[in-house]
């Protein structure tokens, strides 16, 4: 599904990653963990084609197909889904509004017909319970006023709506008490599916107690330094980053 | 890293759309200003002494008076000299009696515009007075509108026919020495609407005028004349555009409403007149008077306009709040692109006791636009329990562009209460990343933006035109981001 290859990334002309190689399977979750600062969000971002960050080397495939040449709205319609650190307001637009013309834009990617009103609603009746996001947040200006916790669910909902064939969720965790945490970890596994690949970034082992990935990555300074099954991230837990980056430099 | 609004600067190469020129035959007057020409328009019009008496008045008026240069806009000297006052499509009767008899190079360039003028649009239920640069050419609906004893017809055909009216009402609410360019329409007009709604009617259909500058280095000076009697309820709304020429083409209208007691006027305007092009070069001077009088008790005038188009906007729709427990609304959308400048905003000026007004401004600066909302809030002594409630806001495309909010407050009864709220944003590359990566074409996703944060204003346009207002917002905005 994603093929990383040796991937060097500058923003403003500083080196952030280093040359990450990740190959992600249809139907795994992957797990990327790291301090502040290793490059998680970087990742994240140029996966999903934000601008200013300069690939100097290396490829990402998807699905076959060169991403990196991709404009973002293209990649969202060819199935790649980013679930932002901090979701932006945008006021006025409701978030039904919202994402109905972004599920059209898409699906008239794809060649199919829009969804009718009718559908639509029934469908984000259905998704929106999935992570018990309230029927008037469904209404409300996308992201405008929402608490931290209702962002992240409006995210996950938004995923759900959405349908993507890879969904990177970047720090879907940060500022949920572990009630709200619950909520959203049980709406992305019930998102998990054999044709659907996940990339999970995290600071914290936590949310990997609820999401249980398939592998789980350490990211530090740019670089892919461990790679293990779950118990890699309890290990973290225990001893910290810093145990595992110098372990790597012995 | 790119520089963040790299992005944003570029999605504003647009195309104007109606920016064709029809051809077909013109009647001009020479080009110049002198008493003779105002004769002249008003022996065209076979006006009654009364009125050409009230032109020349007006004329001498405007000879002493001064340009006004306090807004923030900046444009070269207009020479009034070089401007034609008269341009008609030149037709063989004078005016045509039916839409069968109007040029159809005319009535496809209206078809054009998309305007609903064949009766087959009576499903759209818009009765439509259709100014073309100065002479109003066919106003549809009119027969079904006087069996509920509306009058809604162009402003020559109605001084001839109602000259009672139009001698009560033409200057009351904005007099002919109100201001520069009040005295130069009240001298040379040469068309417009005018609309009566009798005792106790609601108006059964929007009623609609489409203004269209055509000819070459001529002026359009139309005056629209509103009277709704007691207990009546009229919506109205003005659209227009001109073709695209590099030189500077002036329009200066003048609009009077007159609201009496418990009746309610809805007035809306989506302009789009010709903006010049990218570097500034050609587009339309718009420099309008609009002032609505609510004379009686509990009437009420909302102005809502979306204003996209014109190189110059200064325009400042205005209620006078006479009658006790009057309401005066003003809703605006104003969106300045490339080299656009608009200088637009309200007067509310309280009289009467319980008087309520409300301002939502809504700015929308990109390219090297510049926006200035200017608002003047009244409350004269005798306004006891006034109230005001102002917004305005602003949203910033780009880094070249610039917004401005000039609010003036003078209050003389203790007993009013105002609130005025104003913030500015600009559309972030968050906001647009976050679009796109949802599946979002950057421009859709300017246009889902902006209209979001003019929503609360477009929400106040009749239905079909809120549509159209939407579109217009898009389109205006094309090339802004890129």
């Amino acid at each position: 599904m994603l093929k990383i290859e040796d991937l060097h990334v500058e923003v403003d002309g500083k080196p952030i990653l280093k040359g990450i190689t990740l190959d992600v399977a249809a139907g795994e979750v992957h797990a990327i963990m790291g301090p502040n600062g290793s490059g998680k969000s970087t990742l994240a971002y140029v996966l999903a084609g934000r601008e200013g960050y300069e690939v100097t080397k290396g490829s990402v495939t998807y699905k076959g197909q060169n991403l990196l040449e991709m404009a973002p709205e293209v990649r969202a319609a060819e199935g790649v889904f980013l679930g932002f650190q901090y979701p932006v307001a945008i006021p006025g637009v409701s978030n039904i509004y919202f994402l109905k013309a972004a599920l059209n834009a898409i699906r008239k990617h794809r060649g199919q017909d829009p969804l009718d009103a009718i559908d639509f609603m029934k469908l984000s009746k259905e998704r929106a319970a999935l992570v018990q996001l309230p029927d008037q947040l469904t209404k409300r200006s996308v992201n405008d006023g929402f608490s931290g916790g209702e962002k992240k669910r409006n995210e996950i909902y938004q995923m759900a709506m959405l349908e993507p064939s890879l969904a990177v969720l970047d720090e879907t965790d940060s500022g949920l008490d572990i009630d709200a945490l619950k909520v959203v970890a049980e709406g992305v596994n019930a998102l998990r599916g054999p044709e659907r690949a996940m990339l999970v970034i995290t600071h914290y082992q936590r949310l990997l107690d609820y999401i249980v990935p398939d592998v789980v990555h350490v990211l530090i300074d740019g670089r892919i330094v461990r790679t293990g099954d779950k118990n890699l991230a309890k290990q973290l837990e225990r001893e910290g980053y810093s145990e595992v980056r110098d372990a790597q430099a012995l | 890293m790119s520089s963040a609004t790299e992005p944003i600067d570029e999605i504003l190469k647009k195309n104007y759309d109606a920016g064709f020129i029809t051809d077909i035959e013109q009647e001009y007057a020479p080009p110049g200003l002198n008493e003779d020409i105002v004769r002249f328009i008003s022996a065209k019009k076979d006006e009654p002494a009364w009125l050409l008496e009230w032109r020349l008045k007006a004329y001498r008026r405007w000879l002493e008076m001064k340009e006004p240069r306090w807004a923030k806009v900046s444009y070269p000297e207009i020479d009034y000299q070089d401007i034609c006052y008269y341009a008609a499509p030149k037709s063989k009767d004078d005016a045509p009696k039916s839409l069968d008899e109007v040029d159809p190079e005319l009535l496809a360039t209206y078809e054009k515009l998309g305007i609903p003028l064949h009766e087959r649009e009576v499903l759209a239920g818009v009765a439509v007075d259709a100014v073309f640069d100065s002479v109003s050419v066919a106003t549809t609906f009119r027969a079904k509108l006087s069996e509920v004893g509306v009058i809604f017809m162009s402003f020559s055909e109605a001084v001839q026919e109602h000259p009672e009216l139009i001698r009560k009402y033409l200057g009351s609410v904005v007099p002919v020495s109100d201001n520069f360019f009040a005295a130069l329409n009240s001298a040379v007009f040469s068309d417009g609407s005018v609309v009566y709604i009798p005792k106790g009617v609601r108006c059964p259909m929007e009623l609609s005028t489409y203004f269209r500058i055509n000819a070459a280095k001529t002026g359009q000076f139309e005056r629209t004349l509103v009277v709704a009697d007691e207990g009546s309820y009229v919506s109205y709304l003005e659209g227009c555009t001109a073709p695209m020429r590099d030189e500077n083409q002036l329009h200066a209208a003048v609009v009077e409403l007159v609201a009496h007691k418990d009746a309610q006027i809805k007035y809306s305007t989506v302009q789009n007149w010709y903006p010049g092009d990218e570097n500034g070069k050609g587009g339309i001077f718009n420099f309008v008077t609009k002032r609505g009088l609510c004379e009686g008790e509990r009437s009420k005038i909302s102005w809502t306009q979306v204003e996209t188009g014109s190189a110059i906007t200064w325009k400042y729709p205005s209620c006078i709040l006479k009658g006790d427990d009057s309401v005066g609304e003003f809703y605006s959308v104003a969106l300045s692109n490339h080299r656009q400048q608009a200088d637009t905003g309200t007067k509310m000026i309280h009289l009467g006791k319980n008087t309520k007004s409300t301002i939502i401004s809504k700015g929308i600066s990109a390219g090297h636009g510049q926006q200035t909302y200017r608002g003047g809030v009244k409350i004269m002594r005798g306004a006891s329990n006034a109230r005001n409630y102002t917004q305005c806001d602003s949203l910033l495309i780009g880094d070249k562009c610039g917004a401005h909010t000039v609010p003036y407050v003078d209050v003389r009864n203790s007993t009013s209460k105002l609130e005025h709220e104003a913030t500015t944003s600009r559309i972030g590359d968050d906001q647009l990343f976050y679009c796109r990566q949802r599946g979002l074409a950057e421009e859709d996703a300017v246009s889902l933006i902006v209209n979001g944060f003019a929503k609360e204003v477009l929400k106040e346009l009749p239905m079909e035109f809120a549509v159209e207002a939407q579109k217009l917002l898009g389109v205006s905005l094309e090339g802004a981001v890129g």
